[in-house]
């Protein structure tokens, strides 16, 4: 069993024990008895035919799992999702990646998937944002953009032949800064329509990636940049110019309470991943709006009581939630 | 039979991890990967499963300053390598001239008592199992001796009496290790392996070892039996922590 690392208290332990049970049971029912480890077989009604998908495995005519999961089932389709496992990615996953490399034409990506993605130069917009071929100029400055270990914001574009490609062919990706990045296990990210959020109260983006990386940062606006002077522009003395002044921004402070406010969600997102729980804007908020309630200092949020107190609010969320329906 | 006891999540930045518990004996393994292989010059046409076995200086009673790569190390990660691969389902990691994965496994001892070369198996299996890689089986493994009791300690293996290392596949029926392996044993195996508990005894793996002491037939299909016991009852409480754990994911989470 993972066991939730906390220094606790005794009554701190009784009281999470006693919350991970209401969880459990608020669970239990929607479905029940899913769970497989590996060796299990998987009960299925074979006259129906049956196509086994991921996890699964032929043993004597018996379906069983690979993975330790969740069984899912879609008409005949029987496959196991698993739980702790490193990203695969779909195509239209937003995703954020640190550049491991710099090579011909195109950036390599740690996205915590099995393998480097590729994000081709000609498959991003120009920091200028002028649509043109891409020269050999451009290729040489390539580190202008994006250099080793920056943290970038892009999205999948699927498989080719030589790997996994990802795109960011708009303002809202690209490179990350000021800010911090986390990393949660990927299975606490659930894809929704919306990964950019502005939490507008405190001045803070933040960005569920899908394969686990969360970044929060200054709220940045997406301006639409499009220059006028597009002669000028193509000038890459110009390009260089621009990082030039791009750097001089950097030197701009953040506010100190935007910087607090970014280290609080911050702060939140760690919390639900030691406590395993899902992580939506919605929770990410609560717990925020609960730590400046209490007038909790930042490093507080981390300790074992707030803890406790984010894993029994959220029973009751949840409790409520299912009331309502 | 000791007690055994097990832990889902050692080593928060790796894949995969687990702490294995059997008496005083005292293990953890990391597991990393799928990941693409970083020394390039050791490509191959399969996914890599490389392992790296190392005990801490502190794990025994005298404190000796062992080199990293001595014989016995490199031995017993040729072993647990070897077992886990015999259960990895490779051939679903992608493979291409282009790509090559690896999965790398640590195993560390921190207490030593005997029996670690099992005790690291059934660790790996753990951390194999967390960090969400496909597996034909759970392999298991335990230590039988001729002190008529398995899972032995640091005294009684050093009493000197015979003792075999066997590591199975539970649900496949299938032995994936059995140590020491001499050519005599090769022969008994598949006569003993089927008389005692239809365990079917699989192409042995792994090179021969010589033998520390004699074992008559009759006390050696004793002592496989106990062994095959043993495995079997381990394998019973890793699948309950396994299970319970991946509920307790689960539901943790939530919708």
């Amino acid at each position: 069993m993972r066991g939730i690392q906390l220094p606790l208290s005794k009554t701190q332990k009784v009281r999470l024990q006693k919350t991970l049970e209401q969880l459990e049971s608020l669970s239990s029912k929607v479905n029940s008895d899913a769970s497989v480890i590996i060796a299990d077989s998987i009960p299925v009604n074979h006259e129906d035919g049956v196509l086994k998908g991921h996890g699964t495995a032929d043993l004597n005519g018996e379906v069983v799992a690979t993975l330790c999961g969740v069984v899912e089932r879609v008409n005949k389709l029987v496959y196991v999702r698993a739980l702790r496992s490193r990203y695969k990615p779909e195509v239209g996953d937003i995703v954020i990646g640190r550049v491991a490399e710099v090579a011909q034409k195109r950036w390599r990506l740690d996205i915590n998937f099995n393998q480097d993605a590729v994000l081709m130069l000609s498959s991003m917009n120009m920091p200028d944002g002028v649509q043109r071929r891409r020269t050999a100029l451009d290729e040489l400055n390539m580190r202008c953009i994006f250099e080793e270990n920056d943290v970038v914001c892009a999205e999948v574009r699927g498989f080719q032949h030589d790997g996994l490609h990802l795109q960011a062919r708009s303002r809202k990706y690209g490179k990350l800064n000021r800010g911090q990045l986390l990393t949660v296990p990927p299975y606490l990210v659930k894809r929704q329509k919306q990964h950019f959020h502005h939490l507008e109260e405190f001045g803070v983006d933040l960005i569920l990636g899908c394969n686990g990386f969360i970044w929060v940062g200054e709220h940045i606006e997406a301006k639409d940049d499009m220059v006028e002077d597009q002669v000028s522009q193509s000038d890459p003395q110009v390009l260089l110019h621009n990082s030039a002044s791009l750097e001089e921004q950097e030197k701009n402070y953040t506010i100190l309470d935007i910087r607090k406010y970014i280290c609080r969600a911050a702060n939140a997102v760690r919390v639900l991943s030691v406590l395993g729980f899902n992580i939506t804007l919605e929770i990410i908020k609560g717990i925020i709006d609960l730590s400046l309630s209490m007038n909790l200092d930042i490093h507080e949020m981390l300790g074992s009581e707030f803890c406790v107190l984010v894993a029994e609010k959220e029973a009751e969320r949840r409790s409520s939630n299912k009331k309502k329906r | 039979m000791r007690q055994i006891r097990a832990e889902i999540g050692a080593v928060s930045k790796a894949d995969g991890s687990a702490m294995f518990e059997m008496g005083n004996t005292k293990v953890i393994a990391a597991v990393y990967g799928p990941r693409e292989v970083q020394n390039r010059s050791q490509i191959s046409n399969h996914a890599l499963v490389r392992c790296e076995y190392s005990m801490a200086n502190f794990s025994t009673g005298d404190r000796m300053r062992k080199s990293k790569g001595d014989r016995r190390s490199t031995e017993i990660s040729l072993v647990i390598r070897q077992t886990m691969e015999a259960s990895i389902l490779t051939h679903l990691l992608p493979r291409s001239q282009l790509l090559n994965l690896q999965i790398d496994i640590y195993v560390q001892v921190l207490q030593a008592d005997g029996g670690t070369r099992s005790a690291c198996i059934n660790a790996a299996t753990l951390a194999l199992a967390d960090a969400g890689i496909p597996m034909r089986d759970l392999v298991t493994s335990c230590s039988a001796g001729y002190l008529n009791s398995t899972n032995l300690n640091y005294v009684e293996d050093s009493a000197g009496g015979p003792d075999v290392t066997l590591g199975i596949l539970p649900k496949l029926d299938k032995v994936t290790l059995l140590q020491p392996l001499s050519i005599f044993f090769q022969v008994l195996l598949s006569v003993i392996g089927r008389e005692s508990g239809g365990v079917e005894a699989v192409i042995p793996l792994l090179p021969s070892k010589a033998m520390d002491s004699k074992l008559p037939i009759d006390i050696l299909e004793n002592v496989m039996q106990l062994a095959i016991e043993g495995c079997k009852a381990i394998a019973n409480y890793i699948r309950e922590i396994l299970l319970e754990n991946t509920k307790q994911l689960e539901y943790r989470r939530g919708v």
